[in-house]
């Protein structure tokens, strides 16, 4: 067994700077600026993708950056992560593609 | 000499908080790690199941949703928005401020997560109380009488209202995504108040702060359940 000092342990450990973690708030707070005024104008079934993107363009800098992802050296957090998106992907799209193609009845 | 402490095959200077199960500190802290990540996976499905459910609705009762939907206030939904990403940054600071060994500002960070984690409760309480007032919480008190979208530019006689049947399923999957994400919030409000009193008591240090790490990633997918909540029941039927 390896004899770590505290200095080796913590090289697996990212701390956030406090610059970059507001930066990335700030971020979140222009996207969700951006998805209410989008909201208020007429695009058509536009305002579903506009929305649904900048959803998720929040949710990944949230999942990325908040939740250390982007830092860990944890190569089964990705695939955790990956999987629990695939099967979401799994779930919604072949429910819909079951219900939205039912015009036989 | 002093070789009580030397166990073989342990470091000397063993952590406290290392497990008998567990050979190095980061081997049980990428293992709580994975668990929490599988529980959110876990959570993922769980609200996957009502969001599809949301999807499946809202194809068939398109006008009606769209008429149901107008109903909420984008104002407070964006106000409990713009909470929840602060709360997400006090989260942030409070895990930095466990690795940093800052005791105070930990603490500070955690109260101040709770603090906004209750003022979302509260304006959520406040948009509940409406729907209350209002009889659009589904049930045997539940009465809708509004025009399908884009009706109110007609003559009045040929106005066609939305169906209630169909703008109560709405509202049942409003109370349902909302109120399961609100006891989330309640559950993470607690979790942290608990967070709050062990790092007060100096329970954790740059070397051990996994369930900081853990309550953190919990609190974060909290938010980014509202982050889609808000867009599909708020924003997106606002023109039709």
């Amino acid at each position: 067994m390896s004899d770590h000092n505290s200095a080796s342990e913590h090289t697996s450990e990212h701390i956030s700077s406090v610059g970059s973690s507001v930066a990335i708030w700030l971020a979140l707070l222009a996207g969700t600026g951006i998805t209410v005024a989008a909201a208020f104008i007429d695009l058509g079934p536009f305002n579903t993708i506009v929305a649904l993107t900048v959803a998720t363009i929040k949710a990944t800098l949230v999942v990325l950056f908040f939740m250390h992802v982007k830092y860990t050296h944890e190569k089964l957090t990705g695939l955790v992560v990956v999987s629990a998106i695939f099967w979401l992907f799994v779930l919604l799209a072949l429910s819909m593609a079951d219900y939205t193609t039912r015009l036989w009845r | 000499m002093h070789t009580s402490r030397a166990v073989v095959g342990e470091p000397a200077h063993k952590n406290p908080a290392l497990l008998h199960h567990f050979v190095t500190e980061e081997q049980q802290k990428n293992a709580a790690s994975l668990g929490m990540w599988v529980f959110l996976a876990q959570e993922v499905m769980f609200f996957g199941g009502m969001f599809c459910a949301y999807l499946v609705y809202r194809y068939k009762y398109f006008a009606d949703f769209g008429s149901a939907s107008q109903q909420l206030d984008i104002r407070l939904g964006a106000i409990n928005t713009v909470v929840l990403i602060c709360s997400s940054l006090t989260v942030v600071l409070a895990v930095r401020a466990a690795q940093l060994g800052k005791r105070m500002a930990l603490v500070f960070w955690l109260l101040a997560t709770i603090f906004l984690g209750l003022v979302f409760l509260g304006i959520k309480a406040d948009e509940y109380a409406e729907k209350f007032e209002k009889h659009h919480v589904p049930g045997a008190s539940f009465s809708y009488h509004e025009l399908l979208p884009g009706q109110e530019k007609l003559p009045a006689a040929e106005r066609q209202y939305a169906n209630p049947r169909h703008a109560e399923m709405y509202f049942s999957l409003y109370f349902a995504m909302t109120g399961m994400h609100a006891l989330h919030m309640v559950i993470g409000v607690g979790l942290f108040g608990f967070l709050a009193y062990m790092a007060w008591r100096g329970k954790y240090t740059p070397d051990y702060y996994t369930p900081l790490e853990n309550g953190g990633l919990y609190w974060h997918f909290v938010d980014i359940v509202w982050i889609y909540l808000f867009p599909l029941l708020y924003l997106i039927d606002r023109h039709r």
